[in-house]
């Protein structure tokens, strides 16, 4: 597989290689939100440079996925090999979680909770400047314990910004164990249905249904997609393995993780 | 001075479309004349200010300049880090509006006072304080400040008659305001507790002693070389500010009189104590805190008996 094309293994590769080199950790997550991540620029983003002022917007809320974002901007060429390269070594703008000075990164995230707001603003900016343009906000499902992000679903859905869509990366994990042990988000669907969404329930590595629940519809107030998905994806090792939010690869385990993928190390 | 705030508001935004007002739901009697001439440039978005800070980085993100408005503690010490991560980190011109610096809020209690705003805020690079004294200078430094780069908090107070003697509505950024010139000690207030110093000048006159007092409202970034260039010329300040010893206006003065070697003793007027367990009007809280006239002046001259030397 050449790291150069455009697909989402090639997404995956630069996951694996980048996080190998600068030893790093959030690999799970970051191969977690691949597909959703690859499917929103690639199919869905209208977004004809990072500087058009009209094109969508997208937020990263769980920053501390990142390296998937700065995967993509270098398939779209937004970003150098050479800047790709420099994740997480020192002077870099690309660290571990997204700064605004990247082009590319409409917001800088990486305190949980905060994106959902950000992205409301946004929306009802588009809708005061009369402009098409989408907000697209993709959360962690445990981001879902921070309160702000229940007084950001209040807002959005009084506003009727229905031209914001959250995508929420339900892999069923945190930091430190599994959700339904750290805080029982269930039932997620019925919560945000409550909350005045609209809600679509996915699995989050099919692109044929992340593009169809993304894809503006008829909707006259915000839309959840719930993605569901398998943290680690790909790797089986790493799969559903609470370890792997933050451990870095060794050398053994780098090779066995991109040759699973169909890659090459 | 929250009238002002909000009468020259609707002068601005009627020049500019960007102007945007949200609230978390405050501002009863206040908010209304924005509010009735720009329904939709008006938002009230319900009791969530952690929302509000980051829903106005949006609008500040899309080319608005969004006026969030609570009360101190709400506007700035509950959604803090989206002020941080939001206006701050992005350089944004998202304006916060603190209403009740100091104990404007008496007899609600702690949970209302502000009075710790002005060290937290001063603690980040990229924001703007702007502290002023009364409501003609709350006019002054808002038409001064509204469109400047970044973002701005505003710590204004609820008192729309008293102004405070010789400041006659004087703001300028990075500058301090001399209202009541003097040769033997410096007094710097911040926020609507200066009258008590112009007060304390007056008592202290009839002792013999000539104070100077400056109001000190562009706060951060310190106004270092105006403040230096009046703190040179006396032997001994003291500052009077609503707010705890921390952080604020007095941690700011000393800051400047130490890096600049500048031979002025220092002696604060300031909250040193939990104000809990009781209530009471600001001025009572402003005796109980020693910010009243008559305290200003026992500590004027006790600065000047031990320290006036130097």
């Amino acid at each position: 597989m050449n790291p150069n094309e455009l697909t989402v293994q090639s997404l995956r590769q630069i996951i694996l290689d980048q996080s190998f080199r600068a030893r790093v950790g959030h690999i799970g997550s970051a191969l977690c939100v691949a597909d959703l991540i690859h499917a929103l620029y690639h199919r869905v983003l209208r977004v004809s440079a990072p500087t058009d002022r009209d094109r969508d917007r997208f937020i990263l809320a769980k920053g501390h996925a990142a390296l998937a974002l700065y995967g993509v901007f270098y398939q779209k060429g937004w970003v150098t090999r050479e800047q790709l390269n420099s994740y997480c070594t020192d002077g870099s703008l690309l660290g571990v979680h997204p700064e605004r000075g990247l082009p590319g990164v409409d917001f800088a995230t990486g305190s949980l909770g905060q994106g959902l707001s950000i992205g409301a603003g946004a929306a009802l900016s588009a809708r005061l400047q009369k402009s098409a343009r989408r907000v697209y906000v993709l959360m962690s499902d445990a981001e879902c314990n921070e309160g702000a992000c229940w007084e950001a679903a209040m807002f959005a859905a009084h506003q009727r910004l229905s031209n914001l869509t959250a995508i929420v990366d339900v892999n069923g994990q945190q930091a430190l164990g599994y959700t339904r042990d750290v805080m029982d988000l269930q039932p997620m669907a019925d919560r945000w249905r409550a909350f005045g969404w609209s809600v679509a329930e996915i699995d989050g590595h099919d692109m044929t249904q992340i593009v169809a629940a993304v894809k503006p519809g008829s909707d006259r107030v915000p839309r959840v997609v719930l993605a569901r998905t398998t943290f680690g994806k790909g790797v089986s090792y790493m799969q559903n393995q609470i370890k792997w939010h933050y451990w870095p690869m060794s050398d053994d385990e780098y090779k066995q993780a991109v040759r699973e993928i169909g890659g090459q190390s | 001075m929250r009238a002002a705030f909000i009468q020259t508001l609707v002068e601005l935004a009627t020049q500019d479309e960007r102007i945007l007002l949200l609230t978390a739901d405050l501002g009863y009697l206040a908010i209304e004349p924005f509010a009735d001439r720009f329904p939709d440039r008006f938002f009230n978005v319900g009791v969530a200010e952690d929302n509000m800070l980051g829903v106005a980085t949006g609008l500040a993100d899309s080319g608005f300049i969004p006026f969030v408005y609570s009360i101190v503690p709400f506007a700035v010490l509950r959604p803090f880090e989206f002020i941080r991560n939001g206006p701050i980190m992005h350089r944004l011109p998202v304006r916060i509006v603190g209403v009740g610096g100091g104990f404007e809020y008496g007899h609600n209690g702690l949970t209302h006072f502000g009075v710790e705003d002005v060290g937290v805020m001063r603690t980040q690079p990229g924001i703007r304080v702007v502290a002023p004294a009364d409501h003609e200078q709350t006019r002054t430094a808002l038409r001064r400040t509204w469109d400047v780069a970044g973002p701005v908090y505003y710590r204004i107070g609820k008192d729309d008659r008293t102004v405070v003697t010789g400041l006659a509505g004087q703001f300028e950024l990075d500058e301090v305001q001399t209202v009541r010139p003097g040769r033997d000690v410096v007094i710097a207030a911040m926020g609507s507790v200066a009258p008590e110093a112009v007060a304390a000048a007056e008592q202290l006159r009839e002792q013999g002693v000539d104070a100077e007092v400056i109001v000190v409202a562009s706060i951060h970034p310190a106004p270092e070389q105006s403040l230096l260039s009046v703190l040179r010329r006396f032997p001994v300040c003291v500052t009077v500010e609503a707010h705890y010893l921390s952080g604020g206006l007095g941690s700011l003065v000393a800051e400047v009189i130490a890096e600049a070697s500048v031979p002025c003793r220092l002696a604060r007027c300031a909250v040193r104590e939990l104000p809990i367990g009781v209530t009471g009007s600001q001025r009572f809280m402003h005796e109980r805190s020693g910010l009243d006239r008559a305290a200003i002046v026992r500590r004027t001259l006790e600065a000047l008996k031990t320290g006036g030397k130097a």
